[in-house]
């Protein structure tokens, strides 16, 4: 067993450009991850925040081996898992979750919650699976009526829930959660916030929170790695980070949080 | 007069009550925030506004009032007119919103073409000088793009454009900044404020974020089991809210300033208190409707 569950080394991933292909020939690509170097040790909280677009989600989706990278080193308890094929990569599907930032497109309309939930279950072959789909609902705080409802039945923040559900059922080792507070009012954030935390401390779980709201990120997180346009531009203890931002552009991030008091002129 | 109005309106699933009573009322130009828990009903009062309702859910009374018309005693058609003329919506869940399989451009031009008969060039122009306004490199690129090649925030912000895109009178925000990263999200409110300052357009704008409200609007409503429990300005609200459950909702959201803060949520006593409320409200409509 590794001590760093993660270690990333010159990671680079580009997507091709189709708007700009040209008639014949290959389209240009555009560099999105532009060769980014960091761990994450076990039982560790990192927060990844910086811009929209700045290449948080496809970082996400790297590391947990739902896009394919060009270059550069994925290490997940010590084997590097960046170029290795489906087959190989089935087995640590189950102990690498991610939890998207549209709960909508991620849950398959036409099944009802109790199925979604199941089927990283069922795909992973657990045992007492409806024990397990009612577990995972009532650690999320949905109550277990919901199993036979429809994703489009369920108001944002309860579909976020049930992605949540869906992710920690399998009991994964770490999970990559993609902006999934932001959708949600503060008791069910608190309560969600809460109960990754729980994980994290009585289960050993490892996390990856992607967030724009850095008032959740300093409360949970204990590293903190700011990403600006597909490079890391900060990377510190969380506490560091906020005390002296040493980035410009992670202090321009921290001057632009609205905090939930009136202050005229600050749209000025 | 208000420029929107809801007066009573009631709202069920079968027997449930989704929408107990609520009564809201947007003024021209208005800045008006719509808060409250998940579930509380926020995107069913957008929805019932514009006549998209799932079918699942009926609503049993009340009026929607738009400069004074009643929307409901409207034919489909006359409806559909009016709302498409005056209102526009930022929904949700913007992937959702748009059709995976269409390139964005044409999607986010076909409200103006189809509803307001714009030509497409035209529209296609007004709607690139918008993506400029919210700050989106490269707008060219972006029309020709499928939704899945944009990131949550890029789509969130063309969803922003196009529904500014035709000068509505009245926009329905839904939770429009929750993708943004904050440098985005207060480039995004200036711009939502300086574009409701010059065509005095009047906003609802459903969010859960508390700071967003005390930087952009002038009054809210507090929602919370379908049921409003306060009506206030924002300046009442942030210095002595007067329900409970606001202040209660205040002192539970995060503070990057206060680490030590605990993520506590509401209160359960304060939860419990409220849900007695609506409970004998429901009580009392009830007899109400016995009665009659
Ligand atoms: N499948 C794709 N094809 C082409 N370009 C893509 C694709 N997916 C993402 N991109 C581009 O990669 C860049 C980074 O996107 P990403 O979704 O990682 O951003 P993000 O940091 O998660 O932003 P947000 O906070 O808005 O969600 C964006 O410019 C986006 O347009
Ligand atoms: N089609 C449906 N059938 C039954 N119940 C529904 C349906 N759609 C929504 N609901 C319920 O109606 C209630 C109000 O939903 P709504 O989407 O308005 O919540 P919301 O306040 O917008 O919450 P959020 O902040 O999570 O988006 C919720 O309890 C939801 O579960
Ligand atoms: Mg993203
Ligand atoms: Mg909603």
């Amino acid at each position: 067993m590794s001590e760093m569950l993660f270690e990333i080394r010159d990671l680079r991933l580009s997507f091709a450009d189709l708007a700009h292909k040209p008639l014949f020939g290959a389209a240009p690509r555009i560099e999105v991850l532009k060769g980014l170097n960091f761990d994450i040790p076990r039982g560790d909280v990192i927060g990844i925040v910086g811009g929209s677009g700045s290449g948080k989600s496809t970082l996400g989706r790297a590391m947990v081996r739902l896009l394919d990278v060009d270059s550069g080193q994925i290490r997940f308890d010590g084997t590097d898992i960046s170029q290795m094929d489906e087959a190989t990569l089935r087995p640590l599907r189950r102990r690498i979750q991610m939890i998207f930032q549209d709960p909508m497109s991620s849950l398959n309309p036409r099944h009802r919650v109790a199925t979604l939930i199941a089927e990283p279950l069922r795909l992973h072959g657990f045992d007492q699976v409806a024990e397990r789909v009612d577990f995972a609902l009532s650690q999320v705080g949905l109550p277990l009526a919901f199993r036979n409802r429809y994703p489009h039945e369920l108001s944002g923040g309860q579909r976020q829930r049930v992605g949540i559900a869906r992710a920690i059922a399998t009991e994964p080792e770490f999970i990559l959660a993609d902006e999934v507070v932001s959708g949600l009012d503060v008791s069910s954030q608190a309560q969600v916030l809460n109960l990754l935390e729980k994980l994290v401390s009585d289960m050993g779980l490892t996390l990856g929170f992607i967030s724009h709201d850095l008032s959740v990120v300093r409360r949970l997180c204990k590293t903190t790695l700011v990403l600006h346009q597909g490079k890391i531009v900060e990377q510190a203890s969380t506490q560091a980070l906020f005390d002296a931002p040493q980035a410009q552009y992670t202090r321009d991030l921290l001057d632009a949080i609205p905090l939930p008091e009136v202050t005229p002129g600050w749209l000025d | 007069m208000s420029f929107l109005e809801l007066k009573n309106l009631n709202a069920r699933v079968g027997p449930l009550p989704i929408l107990r009573d609520v009564s809201l009322q947007v003024a021209p130009g208005e800045v008006r925030a719509l808060v409250g828990e998940s579930g509380a009903g926020k995107s069913m009062i957008g929805k019932a506004i514009l006549g998209t309702l799932p079918d699942a859910i009926r609503i049993t009374g009340g009026e929607i009032l738009l400069e004074g018309e009643d929307l409901q005693a409207m034919s489909p058609k006359d409806r559909r007119r009016m709302i498409g003329a005056k209102v526009a919506l930022i929904p949700q869940d913007p992937l959702t919103a748009l059709n995976p399989a269409r390139r964005v451009g044409p999607q986010i031009c076909n409200r103006l073409v189809d509803i307001l008969g714009w030509r497409r060039r035209e529209a296609e122009a007004r709607v690139i000088e918008l993506l400029h306004e919210v700050h989106i490199p490269a707008p060219e690129r972006v029309m020709r793009a499928y939704p899945h090649e944009l990131s949550g925030g890029m789509r969130q912000r063309i969803l922003i454009a196009s529904a500014f895109a035709a000068e509505p009178q009245l926009i329905i925000a839904d939770e429009p900044t929750t993708a943004l990263d904050v440098t985005v999200q207060k480039q995004i409110l200036r711009l939502i404020r300086d574009m409701q300052a010059r065509h005095g357009t009047a906003l609802l704008f459903v969010t859960h974020d508390l700071g967003v409200v005390s930087k952009l609007c002038q009054s809210m409503t507090v929602l919370f089991g379908g049921k409003v429990l306060e009506d206030t300005s924002v300046d009442q609200f942030f210095s002595a809210p007067d329900h409970a459950y606001s202040a209660a909702l205040l002192a539970a959201t995060p503070k990057y300033t206060d680490p030590g803060g605990s993520l506590m949520p509401v209160p359960e006593a304060t939860i419990h208190a409220v849900e007695a409320e609506i409970a004998a409200h429901d009580l009392a409509h009830q007899t109400e409707t016995v009665r009659q």
